[in-house]
């Protein structure tokens, strides 16, 4: 007999500020190239000594769990797993500059110690004393997804009974201005946001989003996490196969989907793909997010986020809404699908609870 | 020398990124580790390669940096009698 697996809190430092209820109420449209989150004060939960060391990614990630496990009032996970595609770039770049500035001599030790990408998940366990499992998954834009799998599957079987996962990347220049080049993300004078996306790439982003998971259902659960699914490639011709096996395994039929959240992020080579996921549910209500998250490795994290608040206020705010068709009955399940330009698919289930 | 301990004061606030401490704050005889700046172990290492890539002073023996990095009165003393840049 597997548990079940709840959303009992949710901590976030995005584009649109940290996570709150209203976030998707006063939420904006982005529509610059690049979208840093905007940054909490940090002083209350990270002391100076240790704050100076640590770039964006860090921060955001401890300020996020932190967040996550006050909301589900925990307070030392029995793990901790986080998603990264990136890691702390910020530092990586410091470090391999430094070795580029001073010909391979006086390589100091911070910015090496700072820019593997397990340091968000270490920081954050050393900082609540949490000696558990520590996990962090590196695989590009599946990275939260893996992660989530992971502590799906270990509170399923009873291993663990609450556990932090989460997703973070953050923007650094260098990274950056590389993925301008290859025309991966928009050039820096194009003001178009999803939507409205004539030109290649993407706008991108950064953030930290946490989830605090437990297998019991509390006052401040959000929805239960029911299943995950993710594919390395999945032709677009195989994709309603790949779809109807994952709703055959669940027993549920399209009909019973109330929603979908979806990955648009107005590059076509990704978009064409959820066109055609559409499809597959013509009576789902289509939402989306990277419109205000921007997009990065973890984003899904940030959709994950707003899929759960959905399904606990069981309303969609108009800024999630892709289409303006809604649910045809009381929201209950809604299912995520994210991949970009048609690799790395992920498929989260989650019902109201 | 008293050019050296603000040049210096400067680079170690940069170089140790210390938030919210201006050269002012910073006295020349406080000192450097525990109490003072309350700096650790991967400040000593930082500050040893400030030295040698700085000033082109190469610290061989690990027990002189408690003496040399007291303050940064002993510092800039050992600084200004052993730079050789």
């Amino acid at each position: 007999m597997k548990n079940n697996v709840f959303i009992n809190g949710i901590g976030a430092v995005t584009a649109q500020g940290i996570w709150r209820t209203e976030l998707f109420e006063e939420a904006s449209e982005l529509n610059e190239a690049v979208n840093h989150a905007q940054q909490p004060s940090y002083k209350e939960f990270i002391a100076p000594a240790m704050s100076r060391r640590m770039s964006r990614g860090i921060k955001m990630g401890i300020y996020a769990a932190q967040q996550a496990l006050d909301e589900a009032e925990v307070t030392v996970p029995d793990a901790i797993i986080t998603g990264t595609g990136l890691g702390c770039s910020e530092d990586s770049e410091k470090f391999l500059r430094n070795i580029l500035d001073n010909q391979e001599e006086f390589l100091t030790p911070t910015s090496f110690i700072q820019s593997t990408h397990n340091t968000v998940a270490a920081q954050i366990a050393l900082r609540l004393q949490c000696k558990g499992y520590n996990f962090t998954y590196v695989n590009r834009s599946i990275s939260f997804e893996s992660a989530l799998l992971d502590a799906l599957l270990q509170l399923q079987q009873g291993e663990e009974e609450h556990i932090l996962v989460g997703g973070v990347d953050e923007v650094s220049d260098h990274t950056f201005r590389l993925l301008q080049l290859i025309e991966e993300v928009k050039a820096s004078d194009t003001n178009e946001t999803v939507k409205t996306s004539v030109t290649p790439g993407v706008n991108y982003g950064e953030g930290a989003t946490f989830f605090s998971l437990g297998v019991q259902k509390t006052r401040s659960s959000y929805a239960e996490l029911v299943d995950i699914h993710i594919q390395h490639r999945v032709d677009r011709a195989e994709l309603p196969d790949f779809v109807a096996q994952f709703l055959e395994r669940n027993t549920l039929a399209a009909a019973d989907v109330d929603a979908l959240l979806l990955g648009y992020n107005g590059d076509s080579a990704s978009d064409s793909y959820y066109v055609a996921f559409e499809a597959l549910f013509p009576q789902a209500a289509s939402l989306y997010y990277k419109h205000l998250s921007g997009q990065y490795d973890a984003c899904s994290a940030f959709g994950l986020a707003a899929a759960a608040s959905v399904l606990q206020q069981r309303h969609i705010p108009s800024r999630l809404k892709w289409k303006d068709n809604t649910a045809p009955g009381p929201l209950k399940t809604v299912l995520l699908y994210n991949q970009l330009k048609g690799k790395d698919h992920a498929l989260t289930l989650i019902r109201a609870c | 020398m008293a050019e050296l301990k603000e040049e210096l004061k400067e680079k170690i606030i940069a170089v140790l990124n210390l938030e919210d401490i201006a050269v002012e704050d910073i006295n020349d005889n406080d000192p450097l580790f525990g109490e003072g700046l309350g700096l650790d172990s991967i400040d000593a290492l930082e500050l040893i390669v400030l030295m040698d890539k700085e000033y082109g002073i190469k610290l061989s023996d690990p027990k002189q940096g408690k003496t040399i990095f007291e303050s940064i009165e002993s510092m800039s003393a050992y600084i200004a009698e052993n730079r050789t840049k």
